[in-house]
């Protein structure tokens, strides 16, 4: 495989790699993560318990719960991102596509290439222009051509919705830019490494009214191409962006479910209550 | 799990450069590791050093005589220990007022911009070359004194000992809370009162090892000693005269032409050092002692 | 869930303790006399420190003015150093000081700024403090026992080092000086390096722990090994305190002096290799101010401390200036 072709489709090539041979058709709502009595701890403290669900390809899923729920401790296990946390461990398994991520000899590094993540405070890299955060994950794999970096960079603003306001201005530095245009432009540098998954822990907690209905206008458009797991403390933004929602409470799944289920028709008490707004 | 082994597998070009990718985060790993085993390597290598060198030298005669006449075999180096033991305390007793005073009024009167130049330029002066400081003692001391004397040591010693002092101080006075300041503020306890009656006895055990800290840093000293206290091979209790102290007498004795002399300056460098360790150990307790309250 | 790391919350938690210590002492508040009274001496107290560096400025170049008015600007282009024919210049050791500081700083900073980044990142955290400590400790041993420890264990090696190096390599002009001394440049940079790696990785390290969890996380989200994200995000975000950490070590370097007057050696020539025995400014006025016979020739020894007293404290200024936001206090008690 030449180099260009490897760098330009790197979708193709993901799919290419990790699922070889005969490949199954995607449907649309085929399971893309299944998560198995996945448990997360803190040291000694259990902060996710045996949690089980399955994330379909394409849709939006949501985590809903009070806060110290477990929600953003459950998706960072999603990419590995928990462990990266001193003291902290994971039980269980997390398959993706069919493979275990924590199975022996997985490396980290791989997974995250495969599942990427935006966290909930903008973090662009300070003394990156806003060009090379996008292009920052993108380069790892190896590309040191201009074009098809420029082209990359250019596709996933383009992804991101950021590419108009930022086009003239791509060599300033990251940090220059307003808390929602960084949070798209993190979410534009996590596109570049084309993942399946994209999960987002929280994306709008710091941010304005004006800049959330941007990023999950985005969200919306997403889906078309990516899986998104979305972390979200506000249910009226969980039921707009999402297509299934998952309800945690005291690092539990009490409810998983199509949206429009959990929102109308709740089968537990407690997932009534919260969204009725008597706790939490 | 047919999927599974593929992982960081792949082929090709991407295969080759996720290997390529590990094999410098591998290097790296190795190297950083490297530097790290030189560096505490180099130490342990210099403290085992001192510490069998030394100790097979130190008796008590060492501790409590006084030197014999160059090339003799035996005697000790009790005046140098005196000697510095004066110097420091001399030094300490001019250092602690105005290092403490300066940090009281850099912590307590916030709005005066001279108390933040203050502070930077302590951080600053604790950028100066000792040797320097040593000019400046003999330039303010010795030449209008018209001798060499311990006391000039002194002056040397409290200028390095100042922005140490201040420093730490300080930073203890900024960890002492709010509410307690106000607690008494409000029962109408006057401010310098409340500073001396509230915040320093809470801060006192981080000024104890500031001082400490400073003391023994300046105990190690020699070139502020070379042309100021400048070394006394008798006994000396005059701090008008020319006094002897421990690194100085490093220096001598290791420079010196005699082989008595160079086990004499190991023996004395283990003492210095033992003083530095204690006192760095001691204060690392005492301070962690703090936190746990 | 995660929570933001300590280290970030607490320059926050000192400004908010500095803005609200602020409301409750105005200075408007000094009013009674006790406090007026105790305002007035610990300002005094604070005038005296700056009090101090100006009779230290002072000193300095009233010491020095009889050379400054001899010789002028050309003291620092001079070649000679001849006591006997009261002639005096100081280029070789400016030039020596600043050789073996830089060569030094050539050897520490991989090493240190190395340590500090296997600490911050690669260290699990209870093990931290039992590497971490040996090092501050060794940045608290006095410079004499470096001195010693040079002069009698280092120099021996250095020596066969040499001659090794001049057998095999001697037709490289830097290791074609005399072989036989041990004392030199070499053996100067040496010990320099090895005083100065503590104090470089011990800030380093303090530097390094200041840079965002998020920020690290942000680039390891992306696929990075921890070695990519530490040399692609964490490395430029510390960068202004690393230099300060490295100007600081610099400093050091070019200000040290009993280690360096026991293994530099004591020459005034302008050196040509790495085995040439030379002074730094330092040791020169060491080794020499206690036998200077007349005010010339003493005024030219303050002359030089001025010099060096002007570029560390133009040095320190520097790391200060550099350090002075990331992380104040702990400078001072390293050393």
């Amino acid at each position: 495989m030449s180099k260009e072709g490897y760098a330009v489709e790197g979708r193709q090539r993901d799919i290419d790699f990790h699922l070889p041979g005969n490949q199954p058709e995607m449907t649309p709502d085929e399971t893309r993560l299944r998560v198995e009595e996945l448990r997360a701890y803190y040291g000694k403290s259990l902060a996710v318990n045996n949690v089980t669900l399955s994330i379909k390809t394409k849709k939006v899923t949501a985590i809903i719960g009070p806060s110290g729920c477990g929600k953003s401790t459950f998706i960072r296990c999603l990419n590995r991102m928990h462990e990266v946390t001193p003291g902290a461990r994971v039980e269980g398994k997390v398959l993706l596509d069919g493979g275990d991520l924590y199975g022996s000899g997985i490396d980290p590094v791989e997974v995250r290439r495969r599942v990427g993540m935006v966290f909930q405070k903008p973090n662009p890299f300070p003394t990156m222009s806003i060009y090379d955060n996008v292009a920052a994950g993108f380069k790892l794999n190896g590309s040191r051509d201009r074009r098809i970096i420029e082209d990359k960079v250019e596709k996933s603003l383009k992804m991101a919705a950021l590419w108009e306001e930022v086009r003239s201005d791509l060599h300033k530095p990251g940090t220059s830019l307003s808390g929602g245009q960084q949070q798209r432009l993190c979410i534009a540098r996590a596109l570049a490494v084309d993942p399946e998954v994209l999960l987002m822990d929280e994306p709008c907690s710091a941010l304005d009214p004006i800049a959330t209905a941007k990023i999950e206008e985005l969200i919306h458009e997403l889906k078309d191409s990516v899986t998104i797991v979305i972390v979200t403390h506000n249910m009226q933004q969980a039921a707009r962006v999402s297509d299934y929602t998952a309800f945690f409470y005291l690092g539990e799944l009490v409810e998983f479910g199509a949206t429009g289920d959990i929102f109308t028709t709740p089968e537990k008490r407690q997932t009534e209550d919260y969204i009725t707004g008597r706790f939490g | 799990m047919a999927g599974n082994t593929l992982y960081g597998a792949g082929t090709g070009a991407s295969r080759q450069h996720y290997l390529y990718r590990k094999g410098i985060e591998w290097l790296a790993w190795i190297g950083m590791l490297f530097c790290t085993g030189v560096t505490v390597f180099i130490l342990l290598m210099i403290l085992g050093y001192v510490l069998y060198q030394g100790a097979s030298y130190i008796n008590w005669e060492f501790l409590t005589a006084l030197p014999l006449p160059a090339g003799e075999t035996g005697g000790g180096i009790a005046n140098a220990l005196v000697g510095s033991a004066m110097v420091v305390v001399v030094a300490t007793l001019m250092a602690v007022p105005i290092g403490v005073g300066a940090a009281i009024f850099v912590n307590e009167f916030p709005s005066a911009q001279l108390g933040r130049f203050v502070r930077f330029l302590a951080e600053v002066l604790t950028g100066v070359p000792s040797i320097v400081v040593g000019l400046f003692a003999y330039a303010l001391v010795v030449r209008p004194l018209g001798s060499f004397s311990g006391l000039s040591g002194s002056v040397a010693y409290a200028f390095i000992m100042i922005p140490i002092i201040l420093i730490t101080a300080h930073e203890a006075f900024r960890l002492v809370p709010v509410s307690l300041r106000e607690a008494s503020l409000a029962l109408g306890i006057p401010k310098w009162r409340t500073i001396l009656w509230v915040v320093l006895p809470v801060s006192s055990r981080a000024l104890l090892t500031g001082v400490v800290l400073a003391i023994a840093r300046a105990l190690g000293e020699a070139a502020p000693m070379l042309f100021t206290a400048f070394g006394n091979p008798f006994w000396n209790l005059n701090l008008k005269k020319p006094i002897a102290t421990v690194p100085l007498l490093i220096y001598t004795y290791a420079t010196g032409p005699y082989e008595d002399w160079h086990r004499k300056a190991w023996a004395a460098s283990f003492v210095l050092l033992m003083v530095v360790l204690v006192t760095s150990v001691l204060t690392r307790v005492f301070l962690r002692g703090k936190s746990n309250e | 869930m995660q929570g933001e790391p300590q280290v970030i919350n607490r320059p926050l938690g000192r400004l908010l303790t500095r803005a609200s210590g602020k409301l409750v002492h105005p200075d408007a508040q000094v009013i009674n006399l006790g406090d007026r009274f105790f305002y007035t001496l610990t300002r005094g107290l604070a005038f005296c420190v700056i009090f101090l560096v100006i009779l230290l400025v002072l000193d300095l170049f009233r010491g020095s003015w009889e050379a400054i008015r001899q010789f002028g600007l050309k003291f620092l282009v001079g070649t000679t150093w001849d006591p006997v024919a009261r002639q005096f210049g100081t280029l070789p050791t400016i030039v020596g000081t600043i050789v073996k500081a830089f060569i030094a700083l050539l050897l520490a900073v991989p090493i240190s700024i190395g340590s500090a980044i296997f600490i911050s990142f690669y260290t699990p955290k209870w093990l931290r403090p039992v590497i971490s400590y040996p090092i501050e400790l060794l940045a608290g041993i006095p410079s004499i026992i470096f001195g010693l420890w040079g002069l009698f264990v280092m120099v021996p090696v250095i020596r066969v080092l040499q001659v090794w190096l001049k057998a095999n390599f001697g037709w490289f002009p830097l290791f074609n000086g005399p072989a036989v001394y041990g004392v030199g440049v070499l053996a100067g940079s040496a010990i320099l390096a090895i005083m100065i790696t503590p104090i470089i990785a011990a800030i380093s390290r303090d530097i390094l722990l200041t840079v965002p969890r998020t920020q690290i996380e942000g680039m390891l989200a992306l696929g990075a090994t921890k070695w990519e994200a530490i040399w692609k995000v964490a490395l430029p975000y510390a960068r202004t305190g690393l230099l300060g950490a490295v100007i600081l070590g610099l400093g050091r370097a070019i200000g040290e002096t009993m280690a360096v007057t026991m293994v530099g050696g004591n020459s005034f020539d302008l050196i040509h290799s790495l085995f040439d025995p030379v002074h730094s400014m330092a040791s020169q006025i060491a080794s020499e101010f206690a036998e200077a016979t007349y005010s010339l020739y003493v005024s030219s020894l303050i002359y030089v401390g001025l010099v060096l007293f002007g570029i560390t404290i133009i040095i320190s200024l520097l790391a200060q200036l550099l350090l002075w936001r990331l992380s104040k206090g702990r400078i001072a008690i390293l050393e």
